[in-house]
């Protein structure tokens, strides 16, 4: 994918992460910042309910390998309920 | 040139200056506080003396932070205490609650003043007993020791250091401005002979694991709380809590916590309550006084005896916990109590409560030490 | 549509009372986002986690020190700094963090946030400003926006509120910073600066308060109040703006100023010591 003007001299050297999501679904409280700051839109709020009713996040169809491993949602989450780690195979 | 915590030998000493002292030689190296008549000379002299000691001096913006900033040093495992008079020990109020839940031990010298209100500044007053015991908000027991010289601002802050440390409780030294501002004899022994008791401190080791900071198996009712730093990562909060120190809003987690920390107190009030008797030898009129009012009733006590009349003086050292059992086996033989005191009436009422029968009174409203004559004319009154 | 791999455990774990979570702030409440600012400022500083100690005040930011897996501290309303104080001044060694609230720190513990940015003393003092009362429900507090609504204001704050970084800065604090719960890389940057800078550190997050602040203010929940402070957020350095204009003011136009407002080096407060012979 292009996004420089000019092509940075180490871009070949410089590998996107290929990110896992985690998610402690009890403590979601469904206020939905993760899914609004997640850079590459992969989270939405689920269908699913934790015990207190509240719908926590999950991946969006087709943007199982779009995470970047950025860990934003991590940092902004409130609850301590998400977090991301850079899983293996990652793209150039 | 530098001093040392305890200076060994007679002095001709102010008051408030031997409170000071004593609280170096019981090892307290913080002050924090705020001026106010009659109690200044106390942070003066520390001012002075604390850095000589390696100890911190501050002076606070304030009461209230006085009192926190007490508590904080505590927390840390320092010595600490403060000074103030009536004004200031009510704001202090809250944060002397804090320090009964949060159970960490400091001193409160209170060199009581002409009062309510601005009152009488530099003038005398007994009347912050009450509020000593009943001024924060809620149910809890306190400990408060009144001297009647210099030698006891001495003494008795030394002891009241100790009973805080054992039983993990802000102390209240209730002074007056007669003996805090008096000066007389004040010996100070070698330091070993000062004896010192330490705080309850946890068994073992921190392990990582979740410390019961408020488990407490302990016959005494007395927790064994580290200081910060220790790595027990302890939770301490002004909030009901459980065993683990952690917020619990349970009607029967808070009667079983405040139940405890009442008991405390009450249970080993023995070890606590000092009292001194004088002329008590086949005595049948009791006076009960403390602090500087307990000078002239001693002096009147003794003239009575001179008249022959049984007359006696029991000196509250302890004013709470009260002495209850020892006035009410004092009572099965005396005929008539009397109870001298800078105020209208406050420990006359617990007397009252204690013997169940009428008390005779020899009150003021402050600003002049009760000479011995209105306590003579007492005694022989009621001895005809 | 696929799960996230459902854990046990978040990497944070080790330094707040797990056991407590979830905790009790409201959905969308930005308390929680920058105790994790806190929390990971301690786990990259480099000093052991025994010797940070965390004092906190009372009110919903007043609850952190109760989540924090730290010696920490719930103090009363307003008494935070001064605790930390005695705390910091009786054993230096320690790392001392005071965490509460704008009600907190700046109404009823106003003298006391004063005098020690006045005397410099050595603490990190992290100030959650929601704008209001949050745990009594919505009072309005001296750093509500003149104008804004609350439950002890329905006719609007007639009142100006405190700039805190201009009151700070005047009060003689070494270090002050204001960013908001959007800023969180630059929250936890600034609170382990903090830890090693001597002398006084306030740091201003302005965080969303749904329940409290925005039910009375047309905000409907945390994340609108975020993306308001992402949109709305300018820097001091980009800033044509006097000093005065940097209080905050939601109505339309007015933007929200942040960054470092203060970094000097006066000499923080050390206790007197005798003159040794």
């Amino acid at each position: 994918m292009k996004v420089y003007d000019r092509t940075p001299l180490n871009l070949d050297r410089m590998v996107i992460p290929h990110g896992r999501v985690y998610l402690i679904p009890e403590r979601c409280k469904g206020c939905n910042i993760c899914i609004r700051f997640c850079p590459m839109q992969v989270l939405q709020e689920s269908k699913g309910q934790n015990a207190k009713g509240y719908h926590y996040p999950e991946i969006v169809e087709g943007k199982e390998d779009a995470c970047v491993h950025c860990q934003f949602c991590m940092i902004v989450c409130p609850e301590f309920a998400i977090y991301t780690d850079a899983g293996e195979g990652s793209t150039p | 040139m530098t001093r040392p915590a305890v200076l060994t030998g007679k002095h001709f000493m102010h008051g408030d200056h031997a409170c000071a002292e004593g609280a170096l030689a019981a090892g307290c190296r913080f002050f924090a506080g705020y001026p106010i008549t009659p109690s200044t000379e106390i942070a003066e002299h520390l001012a002075a003396r604390l850095p000589e000691v390696d100890g911190v001096f501050i002076q606070m913006e304030d009461e209230l932070a006085s009192m926190a900033t007490i508590l904080g040093a505590s927390a840390a495992g320092a010595r600490s205490m403060t000074a103030t008079s009536g004004p200031g020990l009510s704001l202090m109020m809250e944060n002397l609650g804090l320090g009964v839940m949060l159970e960490l031990p400091t001193l409160v010298v209170d060199v009581m003043r002409g009062s309510p209100s601005t009152g009488l500044p530099t003038l005398p007053g007994q009347s912050d007993v009450m509020q000593a015991r009943w001024g924060s908000h809620g149910d809890f027991a306190v400990i408060a020791y009144s001297p009647w010289s210099p030698q006891e601002m001495f003494d008795l802050t030394i002891l009241s250091f100790n009973m805080a440390d054992l039983y993990c409780v802000p102390a209240i030294l209730l002074a007056d401005e007669v003996v805090g501002h008096m000066v007389e004899k004040v010996t100070i022994p070698p330091e070993d002979k000062i004896d010192h008791i330490e705080r309850k401190k946890p068994s073992k080791p921190a392990d990582g694991s979740t410390y019961k900071s408020y488990l407490v198996e302990d016959p005494d009712l007395v927790p064994a709380l580290p200081f910060a730093g220790e790595g027990y990562h302890i939770h301490l909060t002004g909030l009901t809590h459980d065993e683990r120190g952690y917020p619990d809003m349970s009607a029967e987690t808070h009667d079983h916590l405040v139940r405890r920390l009442f008991e405390k107190i009450q249970k080993n009030a023995n070890d606590i309550i000092r009292v001194e008797g004088y002329e008590l030898e086949g005595a049948r009129i009791m006076v009960v006084s403390y602090g500087c009012t307990a000078r002239s009733a001693h002096s009147a006590v003794l003239q009575a005896r001179a008249k022959g009349i049984p007359a006696g003086l029991l000196r509250l050292v302890s004013i709470w916990p009260f002495p209850e059992c020892i006035i009410r086996d004092l009572s099965k033989s005396i005929d008539h109590f009397i109870v001298a005191e800078m105020n209208l009436g406050q420990v006359r009422l617990e007397v009252e409560r204690v013997v169940h029968r009428d008390v005779i009174g020899v009150h003021h409203a402050g600003g002049a030490m009760i000479p011995p004559e209105p306590i003579l004319a007492a005694i022989e009154a009621v001895a005809k | 549509m696929s799960q996230a791999i459902v854990a046990e455990k978040h990497p944070l774990d080790d330094l707040i009372r797990a056991d407590r979570m979830p905790h009790i702030w409201c959905p969308g409440c930005g308390i929680g986002i920058i105790m994790r600012c806190y929390a990971q400022a301690i786990l990259d500083s480099d000093m052991p986690i025994d010797k940070h100690i965390v004092v906190s005040g009372i009110g919903c930011s007043g609850r952190v020190a109760g989540y924090m897996k730290l010696d920490s501290y719930h103090t009363t309303h307003g008494r935070a700094i001064p605790f930390a104080t005695g705390l910091k001044l009786a054993n230096p060694s320690l790392t001392v963090s005071v965490f509460s609230g704008d009600g907190d720190l700046a109404a009823i513990g106003g003298n006391h946030l004063i005098h020690a940015a006045r005397r410099n003393i050595d603490l990190t003092v992290v100030c959650i400003n929601n704008f209001n009362f949050g745990m009594t429900g919505g009072q309005v507090g001296p750093t509500t926006p003149q104008g804004a609504f609350g439950t002890t204001a329905p006719y609007g704050c007639q009142e100006l509120p405190f700039n805190l970084p201009g009151l700070l800065k005047a009060c003689g604090a070494n270090f002050v910073s204001r960013w908001t719960a959007v800023h969180v890389r630059q929250v936890r940057d600034d609170i382990q600066y903090a830890f090693s800078k001597p002398g006084f550190a306030f740091i201003e997050v302005l965080a969303p308060c749904p329940i409290g602040f925005g039910k009375s203010n047309g905000i409907d929940d945390g994340l609108e109040e975020m993306e308001m402070y992402r949109d709305r957020s300018v820097h001091i350095q980009e800033a044509k703006a006097s000093e005065e204009e940097m209080v905050i003011d939601l109505r339309a136009d007015h933007p929200i100023y942040v960054g470092r407002f203060v970094d000097r080096d006066r000499p923080p407060f050390k206790p007197a010591e005798a003159l040794k012979s």
